[in-house]
């Protein structure tokens, strides 16, 4: 018995000099990128309109703070409700691809003329039914969009088994119920999480756009049009940041419950070091 | 007279009958291996010999003649768990640690919490993995992650172990040292080995008998039985009589082998 446990490769550094080894580099280019923006404008004059200072989207921050902290909940509600719901359909749905074949010759057709759908274009109609106000109308273009990630990954994942590890549990006589519970569903996971990080990122994008069509008078997409209608382009600026950094802030709450779910995978275990 | 551990009786496999793509795998094959035996299946690529492992483990049907394991039908035999079947890659699910792969078929057996656990350190003692339970997969060498293979075969007590080139991917000198593991698991237990590999000399060492198989369609073309004294020990490898069956095997292979 030669062969010992790997050892992780940032054995012997502590944990600060780890985080700045595998983030020092994303940390610094967002000051020196805000840096050069700020002088290019001011270098080349660049017209407010067009492309405002930094330190004036930080300005308009300080005076519309509070009103735009109150938009992004209210589509960050959207996004995430849409998202749980998009999410939950694709998972159930490519489960019951896995277990039926009438479902899968069914459903991934109709899934793939959704997905081919423009999606956002589907906005006014969700907004005639559920009206332009109503949240609901927001997560139902979200759920739309998320859907087909999740659902498409899924069921790739559930499929795409090793035919060895499948021959194992028949010569197991298993059931397909334990061949789904112990292979293909674990089998699955990094699939999924695939699907739900394409999905959050999408799910902001969807409720922003969504409310470019009518929304709420306190909403993201909605405060963006008005203010880069209205020729505000640094409050507008500000919006998109906000949203921004909710899009990225969704995306690592994925990232992390990838990390937690499955510290076994391929892709975890190597950024664990 | 208690029946036979594995019979074929004319059995054959075609893939794809009736269109352009067909292959006749195996040609009417019949083959009595008694309990016990430890018999090698060697041939080139082709022969059918993995398909032949197939049809015995009831992981593919015959197309023609009958394949019957301890007197009752194969498929049977594989409801009954009968079968313990190890491959060429591991196969361990990865996000499973080494005790949780080797409980893998006794959940599936529905065995339970307790008895798993006896049985997972007995496993992993005989395999001598012991320290090694709450590893993952991928932190163990590949004649480690073989031996964890092996043992979650042997988890349920099958009376037939098939195995599928188990060593073939490992390197020369960790395979000579599973194949005495392997000798002495099954000196240790009361299983039936039926092995499939590419190579002479490991065939030789371990098998009681050799089946040589030849291509196009797969079919069996010689059987050499090996009656070199056990236990097999280092030295088994380095007398003359293994020399012999070496080259006697080899023989065999040549003849279709040259011939096209």
């Amino acid at each position: 018995m030669t062969a010992v446990a790997t050892t992780t490769a940032g054995a012997g550094k502590g944990p600060v000099r780890r985080f700045l080894d595998a983030y020092g580099p994303a940390i610094l280019i967002l000051p020196l990128g805000l840096v050069v923006w700020e002088g290019a404008v001011r270098v080349f004059d660049i017209k407010g309109f067009l492309l405002p200072k930094p330190s004036d989207i930080a300005l308009a921050y300080e005076t519309e703070g509070a009103f735009i902290s109150g938009a992004a909940w209210v589509t960050l509600q959207e996004a995430v409700g849409g998202f749980a719901v998009g999410a939950s359909l694709g998972f159930l749905i490519a489960l019951a691809t896995a277990r039926w074949k009438a479902v899968q010759e069914g459903a991934l057709p109709l899934a793939i003329a959704v997905n081919s759908a423009p999606i956002v274009a589907l906005a006014p109609i969700f907004n005639a039914w559920f009206g332009s106000t109503n949240p609901l109308s927001k997560m139902a273009v979200v759920s739309v969009m998320v859907f087909f990630p999740v659902m498409i990954n899924m069921t790739r994942g559930l499929r795409l088994v090793d035919p060895n590890e499948l021959e194992l549990m028949r010569s197991y006589a298993a059931s397909d119920r334990a061949i789904l519970r112990k292979v293909r569903l674990p089998n699955a996971l990094p699939f999924l999480f695939t699907g739900l990080k394409i999905g959050a990122v999408l799910s902001l994008i969807g409720a922003i756009v969504a409310e470019y069509f009518g929304g709420p008078v306190k909403a993201l997409g909605v405060y963006i049009l008005q203010q880069s209608a209205g020729t505000r382009l640094a409050e507008a600026w500000a919006g998109i940041i906000i949203g921004t950094l909710m899009g990225i802030a969704f995306y690592l709450v994925i990232v992390i419950a990838e990390r937690l779910a499955m510290p076994w995978h391929v892709t975890v275990r190597e950024t664990r070091r | 007279m208690s029946a036979a551990a594995v019979r074929l009786d004319g059995a054959g496999k075609v893939f794809n009958p009736g269109s352009d793509g067909e292959v006749i795998a195996l040609q009417d094959i019949s083959l009595t291996i008694e309990e016990r035996e430890f018999v090698s299946l060697i041939g080139p690529s082709g022969c059918g010999k993995s398909t032949m492992l197939r049809l015995i483990g009831d992981l593919l049907t015959p197309t023609s003649g009958e394949v019957t394991v301890k007197g009752k039908q194969a498929h049977r035999a594989r409801l009954d768990r009968d079968y313990g079947m190890v491959f060429q890659h591991a196969t361990l699910l990865e996000w499973r640690t080494v005790a949780k792969n080797v409980q893998l078929p006794l959940e599936v057996m529905g065995y339970d919490k307790a008895r798993r656990d006896v049985r997972t350190s007995e496993l992993l003692e005989l395999v001598q993995l012991e320290e090694f339970a709450e590893h993952y997969p991928w932190q163990l060498s590949g004649g480690m992650q073989q031996r964890v293979a092996i043992a979650r075969a042997l988890a349920f007590s099958p009376s037939i172990l098939l195995m599928d080139e188990p060593f073939g991917a490992l390197d020369e000198m960790t395979r000579e040292r599973m194949q005495m593991e392997l000798m002495a698991i099954w000196q240790q237990t009361d299983t039936t080995v039926i092995f499939v590999t590419h190579s002479i000399p490991e065939a030789v060492f371990l098998s009681t008998r050799v089946v040589v198989m030849s291509p196009r369609p797969g079919r069996i073309s010689e059987m050499v039985a090996v009656d070199l004294p056990q236990p097999r020990e280092f030295e088994t490898r380095e007398a003359p009589e293994f020399y012999a069956k070496l080259t006697e095997v080899r023989e065999a292979l040549r003849g279709f082998e040259v011939g096209r």
